[in-house]
Order: C-alpha cells, then sequence, then structure tokens
C-alpha cells in the first residue's frame, strides 16, 4: 500500500499566551511513499519528522491537507481505525506482561470475523517472535530484556496484525552505537522480508542513509528533497541539504564567479562556466581534494590523521566558513608536513549554491 | 572494616536511641502489662502473671462489640472507598476543563476538621422532636419511613459511620490516584489506541496493572486506617460509645486506660495485643496477596 500525503500542514497554539500565531510544524507537506519501500523523515530535531509520522498514523490531526493510504482517504479515520503498526520511541512496552503478552496484545482485539482463535494467535506470535529472532525469550518481561530485544518485542508487537504500513519513531534512538548498526541491519531485513510499507523517523543521517530505499529531507517542516541516499547525497538541491549529509560535513567556502573561474579567496580553484557570476557559497565533499604540489587551492595546513585506509587532511582557509576543514584522500598520497597545503578539486564533488536563496547553481567545466 | 563498622553504628546512635526508647520500649511494655493482672500504673503493682486479661476481655461484651463493629467498618469501609476513589479519578483524569477545580472541591474534606464534619453529619442524619434532618426528609419524600441515624437502631447509626468514614478518607485516595493516573506513560495509551483496544481493556489490562502499586498502598493503609478508627465514631456518637453500642477497638481501649478513675491499663494492653495481632495478620495477608496482582 502506498501512503500518499497532499499538502499537509499542523498548526499548534502558541505556547506563549501572549503570541497569538500558531507555531506551524509541517507545512504544505506534500510526498508519496511507494508501496513496499521503507523511507524514512530525515532533519534535525524540531524539523516536524515526528509530527508526520503522528499524522500517518493517526495519533495527531492535521489542520489542513489529506493523506491517503492507497488511494483511500484516511484523513478523519481514528488511530484504531487505520490498520498501522507503529513502534514507539519508548518502545511503550507493557511492563507487566511478557514478551508474548506484549505481542499477542493488538491480536486479542480483534472483533467478528477478524477473531482469531488461541490457536491461532499463539502460531501468529511464534512466528512474528522468529521474523524478529526473540523466540527464546518470549516469556520473559521487557525488564528483563536488553535494550535491542526489546525494540525487537516492540516490532513485533506492530507487525503481529499485519499492517497496512510499519511506522518506527526514532527506532534506534535509545540503543547503544553497535547495537544500533546491528539493529538497523534487522530493520531493513524484516521490512525485505515482509515487504511492508516502512516509514521512519531518524535524525542520523547514516541511519537514514544506510537503510532507506527513498530519503525524504525536511526542515522547519518544509520538505527539501526526496530521493534515493545516494542520489540526495550527490544532488542536493541546496545548502541545507549539503550539509545536513555527509560524515565528516561538507566544507563551506565563500567564493565567487569571475570571469569564467570560480574563486575561493584568491585562488582561481576551477576553470568554469556558470550560468550566474557574484558571490556563491562553495561546498566540497571531504573526498573532493587531491593533493597536487602545484595544485590551484592553497590552503594552510593543521595536522595529518593517517587512518589506514585513508588519509583525513585537517586545514584551514581564510574564506571557509568553519575554522577547521577536512579532507579524505587515499593514504598513497604522502604529505608532506609544511606550512602549507595545496589541492586540486574534483568539479563532481564541489557544488555551488547562491548567496541569497542557497538554492543549488549548475555549472560546468571549461 | 571493623573500624568503619563502629563509625557506622556511631551514626545511627542517635536514631536508634530515639527509636529504643520511644518505640521499642513502649511496645515490649504493653505486651509484658497485657500479661501482668491488675497493673497498678500509679503504684507499679500487679497481682499475678497469665492470661487472665485476655481471658476477661475476649468474655467483655463491650470488646466483642467493638470487635464486631471494627470489622464491619473495615470490611465496608475499605473497598466502597478504594472503588469510589478510583472511579472518581479516573473521571477526573478524563477531563480536560475545570480538572483542577474539581480536583480542589474532592480535596477539600481532608483539609476539614473531623469533629466539623461530624457536626454536619449529625444535622443531615439527625432526628429529632422538632426536624426530622435533610436524609430523613429525602427518605420520606421518596416514599419511606424515617428513622433516627444517631439514636436509632444499630443498622441505621453503623449506615452513618461507614458513610462518614468513606467520605472522610475519600479525598486522599483521591489526590493520590489521580496523581498515579496521570504517571502512566502516554505512548502506553497511543500504542493501545494503534492497536484498536477498547476503552474497557485499556483500563483494565493496562491502566490498572500500571497504577497497581498506589491501590495497593492506598488497601495497605485504608486496613490499618480503618482498625484504628476512633475519633470517626466519637465525631458522630459522642463519647459514651459503649452504650451507643458504636465502641470501636481503639475506643475500648480508650475506655479502659481512661475510664472509670484509673482505669484498666492491662485489659488496655491486652486489647491493643489483639489489635496488633489483627492488623499484622490482615497485613501479611494483603502483602502475599498482592504479589500476584501488584506490577513494580
Amino acid at each position: 500500500m502506498d501512503v500518499t500525503l497532499k499538502n499537509l500542514t499542523k498548526r499548534f497554539p502558541n505556547r506563549n499566551k501572549h503570541i497569538h500565531t500558531d507555531v506551524v510544524a509541517v507545512n504544505d507537506f506534500s510526498i508519496t511513499i511507494p508501496d513496499g519501500q521503507i523511507v524514512s523523515l530525515l532533519g534535525p530535531s524540531g524539523c516536524g519528522k515526528s509530527t508526520v509520522l503522528n499524522m500517518i498514523s493517526g495519533l495527531l490531526k492535521p489542520s489542513s491537507g489529506k493523506i491517503y493510504f492507497g488511494g483511500e482517504d484516511v484523513t478523519e479515520l481514528p488511530p484504531e481505525k487505520r490498520g498501522i503498526g507503529m513502534v514507539f520511541q519508548s518502545y511503550a512496552l507493557y511492563p507487566h506482561l511478557t514478551a508474548r503478552e506484549n505481542i499477542m496484545f493488538p491480536l486479542q482485539n480483534f472483533k467478528g470475523a477478524d477473531k482469531l482463535t488461541k490457536e491461532q494467535m499463539a502460531q501468529r506470535v511464534n512466528e512474528t517472535a522468529e521474523l524478529v529472532q526473540i523466540s527464546e525469550y518470549l516469556d520473559r518481561k521487557p525488564g528483563e530484556l536488553s535494550g535491542g530485544q526489546q525494540q525487537r518485542v516492540a516490532i513485533a508487537r506492530a507487525l503481529v496484525k499485519l499492517p497496512k504500513a510499519l511506522l518506527l519513531d526514532e527506532p534506534l534512538s535509545n540503543l547503544d552505537a553497535r547495537l544500533r548498526i546491528q539493529t538497523r541491519e534487522e530493520i531493513r531485513r524484516i521490512q525485505r522480508e515482509t515487504k511492508i510499507t516502512t516509514v521512519f523517523v531518524t535524525h542520523d543521517q547514516d541511519e537514514a542513509m544506510s537503510i532507506s530505499d527513498t530519503m525524504v529531507v525536511m526542515k522547519a517542516g518544509e520538505l527539501q528533497q526526496i530521493g534515493k541516499p545516494q542520489q540526495i547525497y550527490d544532488d542536493p538541491k541546496n545548502l541545507f541539504v549539503a550539509k545536513f549529509l555527509g560524515a565528516p560535513p561538507i566544507n563551506v567556502f565563500f567564493g565567487h564567479v569571475r570571469d569564467g573561474y570560480l574563486y575561493i579567496g584568491e585562488d582561481a580553484v576551477l576553470p568554469i562556466t556558470s550560468e550566474k557570476e557574484g558571490e556563491v557559497f562553495v561546498c566540497i565533499r571531504p573526498e573532493g581534494f587531491v593533493p597536487a604540489p602545484d595544485g590551484p587551492f592553497r590552503c594552510s595546513l593543521n595536522s595529518v590523521d593517517v587512518m589506514g585506509r585513508d588519509v583525513t587532511v585537517l586545514f584551514s582557509h581564510p574564506s571557509a566558513e568553519t575554522k577547521i576543514l577536512r579532507a579524505i584522500v587515499p593514504s598513497e598520497n604522502v604529505i608532506p608536513l609544511a606550512p602549507e597545503v595545496s589541492f586540486s578539486l574534483k568539479p563532481a564533488k564541489t557544488l555551488l549554491f547562491d548567496k541569497t536563496t542557497q538554492e543549488r547553481i549548475a555549472f560546468s567545466v571549461r | 572494616m571493623e573500624h568503619r563498622n563502629l563509625k557506622a553504628w556511631l551514626y545511627l546512635l542517635p536514631a536508634i536511641a530515639f527509636l529504643a526508647v520511644f518505640m521499642v520500649y513502649p511496645l515490649v511494655d504493653v505486651i509484658v502489662y497485657s500479661f501482668e493482672e491488675g497493673y497498678n500504673s500509679a503504684s507499679q503493682t500487679f497481682f499475678g502473671v497469665g492470661l487472665y486479661n485476655y481471658r476477661y476481655i475476649l468474655r467483655d461484651p463491650y470488646f466483642l462489640q467493638a470487635l464486631k463493629n471494627t470489622f464491619i467498618l473495615v470490611i465496608i469501609t475499605v473497598p466502597v472507598s478504594t472503588g469510589f476513589a478510583l472511579l472518581i479519578s479516573y473521571a477526573l483524569s478524563s477531563v480536560s476543563k475545570l480538572r483542577e477545580l474539581f480536583q480542589t472541591i474532592y480535596f477539600l474534606p481532608y483539609v476539614t476538621n473531623t469533629l466539623a464534619v461530624g457536626l454536619v453529619f449529625m444535622i443531615l442524619f439527625k432526628k429529632t422532636a422538632y426536624t426530622d434532618g435533610l436524609i430523613n426528609f429525602l427518605i420520606k419524600t421518596f416514599g419511606g419511613n424515617s428513622v433516627d441515624f444517631i439514636d436509632g437502631p444499630y443498622w441505621a447509626k453503623m449506615t452513618v459511620l461507614c458513610i462518614y468514614t468513606v467520605w472522610i478518607v475519600l479525598p486522599f485516595k483521591i489526590l493520590i490516584l489521580t496523581s498515579a493516573f496521570a504517571s502512566v506513560n502516554k505512548d502506553y495509551y497511543n500504542a493501545a489506541r494503534i492497536d484498536n483496544t477498547s476503552k474497557s481493556r485499556i483500563f483494565f489490562k493496562i491502566t490498572l496493572p500500571m497504577i497497581s502499586p498506589m491501590i495497593f498502598y492506598l488497601i495497605i493503609t485504608g486496613f490499618i486506617g480503618a482498625f484504628k478508627a476512633y475519633s470517626d465514631a466519637v465525631a458522630l456518637f459522642g463519647t459514651k460509645l459503649n452504650a451507643a453500642e458504636m465502641n470501636t477497638i481503639v475506643g475500648y481501649i480508650y475506655d479502659m486506660l481512661y475510664g472509670n478513675s484509673g482505669g484498666y491499663p492491662s485489659f488496655a494492653s491486652a486489647s491493643a495485643v489483639v489489635l496488633f495481632l489483627i492488623v499484622l495478620t490482615i497485613t501479611v495477608i494483603n502483602l502475599s496477596v498482592s504479589k500476584k496482582y501488584v506490577h513494580y
């Protein structure tokens, strides 16, 4: 089942009673989540991603706009009628019930023709437990399970009723780093096996990039960009998306385009043709620097960290937005320890953005 | 290690000394008195040692009456008040408007003096030569016969005492339970809603287990409080409780200590020990039953 959001807007009354303008948490948000995909809503905290998720689940009512589940308008349907499964950030496992009872809980709510016999319920619980690999812990209470196991129980509880869509709110934020990587692969596997349309919310770009088919980047309640993770990384629409994705982060310089050259400071770093001239943001991915003794881009070298596979060069430049800049180069390159280091730039890893609108500027290398 | 232990005991000493003098010693003393026949606190003398005091009070009709009254009071008021408190606080946590106003209203009885409330109840329930009182007026409007609830038949007096006790203990229970309801994480309710759980199932399968420690606390303290009831009966029926057949165990102990100029401390001690054993037994039963139903 695909999920379509059309012009979704959510306003909250202002907490400060003296200000009568509403807080707009989500503004005119339209996306289509394709059937059977795993889609991440990514953005910094407070960008409205959880609000979008809660509107899909029905726990929040949109101020305006429509929500469609596979063509059916569900905007006015209460959450219990939407047939979705949801995993909460806190997992919300009932602490007084065992894992088995927790997973069985949604099944016991079935009424009328959907009602299951005890044997059917037990079988469904066992199948789901097997899918998320917690069969041996079914008789433990949530308090006796580790964070990762609790997470699996929560996913099993959401999946056991065979929902039309699975919603996950920051599913990995309560796990430690190692478990997080393991669990995200697990979520990916479960999603592939069940082929259930899955939407998850995260502020962690690694998480989003590694498991989603489609990534939705949000900022301040508005859609920034939607697409495949690699495509968004390579081809960000605006400065925010470019800066938000990538670790280490993209390097931002204040530059300008003049007479067919891209300048950073006094250095003409690339010969280009571009429709716009004047001041621009120049963003260069860490992997976009090639060390070259006579390269056009001169910077002051801070230090060189040898990481084995590759080398991180820490340097600085007066026209940069941040004090410390990072380049990642293959370890064959020997960087002489000198006060200065020079690079040439990979055009594909160099992005230009308008100084005022912060939108992407297309250019080609001469 | 030795040294540190010594230091620990030194720090504990003030508290231990205080507890020993004012708690443990009197407790032991009461048990000792209860076995001493005809103990006189003025002359510090007694005739002999044995079970005579227990034999006496267990044959005393006033003590048996007090025992019966106390048990009726406990069995009726603890479940009724806890049930009402659950109902009211659940309703309170469901309304959003005026919740604070209602909370204040329900809490008012708690800060009102017991005797003043007793006076109000007297006015409501008492039947005199001049007036039948408001409750009797209501009974008559609905076609019943008026009853004197304060000086009338036993069941009528017991009814008033039970209503009064429930009314007095209700506010504290409501206060505790409203905060217990409020402390349940909203995610549980959201999760239950998404899974299409009915309201009653949410209440019995999620809310009640979640607040069970608080309910259990209220039941335990409710039992103990009801067993120690005395002032409620005084507020309604005055100090001549034996004559009114409305005495409680604590009232009986009080009468034994101070009645008949000088009193009978041995009998009082014996009844105090009996009360202690009853409360202890009930609490132990409560604790063992609760293991199955209370989820911490």
